[in-house]
Parts: structure tokens; sequence; C-alpha cells
């Protein structure tokens, strides 16, 4: 359990986050706004306490490897770097700018704690398998942590990783399904129904671990219960609600893939801030 | 052997293999060459790791799997896992290389070695065996004849076919070493051996295996062999030609080739792919831009290849001697108008 004191500073970075997303979404003018802000509360929670990492040393032996396989939502990477050190927050605006490093989609070497180039979907789950392997062969004590998108789970590609990991018992690997249930066309149910999603992982050799995306300390438990699993890879099946925060985005799938006007951005950043201060008054 | 066509060999001088132009030359698939060189850059570095999509056997990636089984992944029958799953590797720190049948990789994964080798820029070794129209009976579904204009298309990437088993193994040493994604085309089928050890091998390095002035064939694979035999021919009929091994298609070797452009003024490629995009397209792009010399580029002409022996196949798709001697033939003719 998480101390009230950590619970609140967890919270009011995640809110900082999420303000940062919309602001840099309105000055790109393109990119995606829900799946970021679905995924806000995991990548405070990954790297303000959950990764072994150095903001100062990208580089450093045996820091986790965090792959993010659904590139597109690297707002919320790019925004959590910048606020746990990695590069000025001021480089947030760059976004998808002429000789930015915030690429569209990540590209690793344009920005450092970039692990991996991603965006074309279904292929992160692999590279991590494949991290994997590596800290097993090397007696790593580093970890692998891939982060995958529910509409990805679409790919074969996929898939031939899941196989992989079980093959492999690769108990250092932790993969979180962003389970939003939307995708560019809409609802994953119409798209390509994927239920029973956790069973289809176990019955590949996964331990699977259902938690509610937004509880920091089921995201904390789930990491470190997956610590404990030896001789299979573990999934959390996180459920999230995409577009967190903002009413009017939440869980609307023509919210996957574009920005917020300024108006609307104007209108976010409201109620974003009104959250902010209800968390500064909690007595939690 | 003659005594002139022994002469002749000494004048060429890349130590190549004494009994070239015999009846009796040895005949080794190229795929063999890297199986040894595979296990030779194992011994010489630990971070060497072979993947394979359940072609270990014939791939020979399997006198690595054996002799090294700690570093030998079994992905089986999923091209798309076994490139994303060796970068990886790669950017973890190991020198993956990975392999199955050209057709599926790199021709089902491409995209995944796109984003995932090419743009992240990591080390990972792509080997594609089976590939030209010499792989015989398997049929057209087998046959990669797409494979070099596909990988030599990508930023980054270096793209080699080796004319013979040594050099395949001298090619797998050094792309252990390059630090660089790499492509390395093999044959199924046996091929004349045209080198020995001491021939010169160099990523990039184009070697010059025949003198002459009047034209200048450069080919890569089999098609050295080829070649060779005709300028030799040729040579009989007061014909001089240069022979070009160029089993470096990226980077090409502008120098060796703009020399043979001005020097020789007419040039034919031959190469077992599509005359898109291959070496043909690769020699063209350079000639046409900085010394435009008559050109015939021979490959299969745009179609998918079918199942027969390798000898009929190379008949049927124009890539015998005989087709490269017209080939000469006309563009000595293109030159003189």
């Amino acid at each position: 359990m998480l101390n009230p004191s950590a619970q609140k500073h967890l919270e009011l970075k995640a809110n900082e986050i999420r303000q940062d997303i919309i602001k840099m979404l309105v000055e790109a003018g393109s990119g995606h706004s829900a799946g970021p802000l679905g995924m806000a509360d995991i990548f405070t929670a990954l790297y303000f306490q959950i990764l072994h990492h150095n903001p100062h040393n990208p580089k450093l032996a045996d820091r986790d490897r965090l792959i993010l396989s659904n590139g597109h939502i690297c707002p919320v990477l790019y925004t959590t770097l910048a606020h746990v050190g990695y590069f000025p927050i001021s480089e947030l605006k760059t976004l998808r700018k002429l000789g930015s490093k915030l690429q569209g989609h990540p590209h690793r070497g344009s920005l450092p704690g970039i692990e991996t180039t991603s965006g074309p979907l279904g292929s992160g789950l692999s590279q991590s398998c494949g991290m994997a392997l590596v800290g097993k062969m090397d007696n790593a004590s580093w970890r692998v942590f891939c982060l995958m998108s529910d509409g990805e789970q679409d790919a074969g590609n996929t898939w031939e990783a899941v196989m992989l990991a079980g093959k492999y018992k690769l108990d250092n690997l932790t993969a979180i399904i962003d389970r939003n249930n939307i995708q560019i066309d809409g609802f994953t149910d119409d798209i390509m129904p994927l239920e029973p999603l956790g069973d289809k992982y176990k019955s590949f050799g996964w331990q699977v671990i259902e938690i509610d995306g937004h509880n920091f300390t089921a995201i904390i438990d789930a990491v470190d219960l997956a610590k404990t699993i030896h001789d299979k890879p573990t999934l959390i099946l996180a459920h999230t609600t995409p577009g967190k925060g903002v009413d009017f985005m939440e869980n609307d799938y023509l919210w996957h893939g574009k920005p917020p006007t300024k108006e609307e951005a104007e209108k976010a950043l409201d109620q974003l801030e009104k959250i902010e201060r209800q968390i500064e008054q909690s007595s939690r | 052997m003659s005594k002139a066509r022994a002469d002749a060999l000494k004048m060429t001088d890349p130590k190549l293999n004494p009994k070239l132009f015999n009846k009796d030359v040895e005949m080794v698939p190229s795929r063999n060459g890297y199986g040894e060189g595979l296990v030779l850059a194992g011994d010489n570095d630990k971070n060497i790791v072979a993947l394979c999509a359940d072609l270990t056997e014939s791939t020979r990636t399997e006198a690595f799997a054996k002799k090294y089984p700690d570093r030998f992944f079994e992905i089986g029958v999923a091209e798309q896992n076994l490139v994303t799953v060796a970068s990886g590797m790669a950017n973890a720190g190991k020198i993956p290389f990975v392999t199955s049948y050209a057709t599926f990789s790199p021709g089902r994964n491409w995209e995944q070695i796109r984003t995932t080798i090419c743009y992240n820029d990591v080390p990972v070794k792509i080997i594609g065996s089976h590939a030209g129209i010499s792989v015989g009976p398997d049929g057209a579904t087998h046959q990669a004849l797409e494979d070099m204009a596909i990988m030599r298309a990508l930023p980054n990437m270096i793209v080699i076919c080796p004319c013979d088993a040594i050099e395949a193994k001298k090619a797998t040493l050094a792309i252990a070493k390059n630090g660089k994604p790499s492509y390395m085309r093999l044959s199924r089928s046996e091929i004349p051996v045209v080198t020995t050890e001491e021939t010169p091998f160099k990523i990039g390095q184009a070697e010059v295996f025949h003198h002459g002035k009047d034209a200048t064939i450069i080919a890569c694979g089999q098609m050295v062999y080829l070649s060779m035999l005709v300028a030799e021919e040729l040579k009989e009929h007061k014909i001089s030609v240069r022979v070009i091994n160029c089993h470096t298609l990226k980077p090409l070797d502008s120098k060796t080739i703009l020399a043979a452009a001005e020097e020789t003024g007419g040039i034919v490629t031959v190469e077992e792919h599509q005359i898109h995009s291959g070496l043909g397209g690769a020699v063209s792009e350079l000639v046409a831009q900085h010394f435009p010399v008559p050109m015939k580029i021979l490959g299969t002409q745009d179609r998918f290849g079918e199942s027969g022996q390798p000898a009929e196949l190379l008949e049927k798709f124009g890539l015998t001697a005989e087709n490269i001697k017209q080939a000469i033939i006309s563009v000595i003719r293109m030159k003189e108008k």
C-alpha cells in the first residue's frame, strides 16, 4: 500500500503530465489524445516509482528496459521523460516539428531514454522478448517492460512473440496492455473481438494480472507480484479510460488519433486544473 | 587446362581457384560457406548469437546450433518474430545472425526490418538462403528474385551477394564485425568455387577478376563464374573483357565501376535477380549519373520463376554464358555507333 503522501505525489504528477500532453498536442496540431491521457497514471507509476533508471545516465548498464510498442501514444512517454528529468520540459512544445528530437513516433537515437523505435504496431513484444533473452543469457538484474495497446493484439507478430515468451519462460518480462477498448476505426469489440484476452495469454503460458490502470497501488502491486513469479512471463491487463480526465474525450474512439483544437484544449485544461485542485485539497 | 588458359589465370592475379576453368572445378553451395563462417565468427566473439525460423539444417545454421546451443534460438515458422526478436537482442548488445529462405526473410518481414533494424540502426545480420532462379524444383514461391531490391532500398543496410562458398565465409566473418544492419543472400544449389582463401575480400570493394578493355561484365553470385568463362572464351575472338565481382551491392564500389565505364566504355550486368533494382539497377544509377556508357542488364525479366533443374532454369530465363556473350557483343556494337 502506498503511503498517502506518495499517493498524492503520484496523482499530482500524473495530472501535470496530462496537462502537458494537452498543451503539446494543441501546439503540434496533430497526434493522438485518448491513449496518452489514459496511460498517464501507468507511465507516472513506472518512471517515478517502479523502474530502475537514471535520467542523467540514460544508457545505465543495469537499467530496466521499457519498450513502448504502441509508439503513437508517445506524447505520454515524452512528457513523462521530461518530467522525470531526461530533457527540459520546454522541449515538449517541439513535438512533430522539423528538426525536433520529439518525432511523431519515437525514434531510438533521437531522444535520450527511448529504448527503441516504434509506431508500426505489433513488433514491440518481440523486441522485448529479444532483450529478455539477453537478460537471461547474461544473468542480468534488469527487467524488461513492454507497453502495448489492445488494438495491436490484432497483429500476428504480437502472438508470435506471446508464444516465444512462453517457450523461453521469460519471467524477466512484464507486458502491460492498455485495455481501453478503442482503436482508430472504432471499439475493439467491433473491429476485431479480443476476448477472452487474459485467457488467451494464460493458455500460452503467461501469468495474467488484471488491474484498474488508474489505481497506483494496483499498478505497483502488480509489478511487484510479477517479480515473484518464476518461469513465466507476466501480463498486466490494465483497464483504462481513454481520454481520462477530460470528460468529452473519455471513451470516445474519435479521440484516438486527433489533437484538441485551441478551444477544446482550454476546456480540457480547465477540467484537469480542477482535478489538480481536488487532489491538492484532499486530506489523504 | 590449356597452357594459354593457365597463363591467363596468372595474369588476372586475384588468386582465384587454379581449377576455375577446369571441368572438375569444385561445386559447393554458398550456404555451406556461411555455415562454416558462422561457427568461426562464434568462436571469435561470444556476443554472436543465431536465430532460425525452422530451417536450421538447410540454411546451414546447424553447426553453430550444435556447438553453441545456449546461443542458438529456434523461433519457429515466424519470420516477423525472427527479425524483431533479433532486433531486441542487438539493441541489448548481441550480434544476431537470422536465417531463413530469402523469400520469407527479408521477404515476409520487410517492415519489421525497416523499422526495428534499419531505422534503429542495430547490427542484425539477415541471411537469405535459397536466392535466385537456381533454387530449382521448389518453384517460384521459393526462388527469391526481389530480395536485393527490397534490401538495397533501405537506409543503413549493407547488401552482399557472395560469388561462392569461400567468399560467403569471408563475408560472414566481415559482417560479424561491421556493426551495421547487413543482408547476405546465398544459393541453394552447388555453384563453382571461383575464389581461394587468399582472394581479397572487403565489404564495399568490388574486385577485378579478369582484366580487359573492350567492355566490362559486372556480376554477383554464381554469375561471376559464368562471366569468367565468357571473358576467357571471347579472348580467343580477340575481344578483351573485364570481369568485376561486385559482391557488395550496397555500398556500391563506385571507384572500380566508374573506372570500368571510363576505360572499357560498355557494361553488362548479370545477376540471378529481377532486372529491376538489383545489381543492374545499382550500377546503372551510378553510371547514368557520372559516366554514361552503353549497358545491358541481364536477370529475370519481370516475371516469376518455375520448377525445374537449376541448369534448365538458367537457360530458360536467359542466364547462360551464351546470353552474356551476346550481351557483350551488342554493348560493343552500341559503343561503336
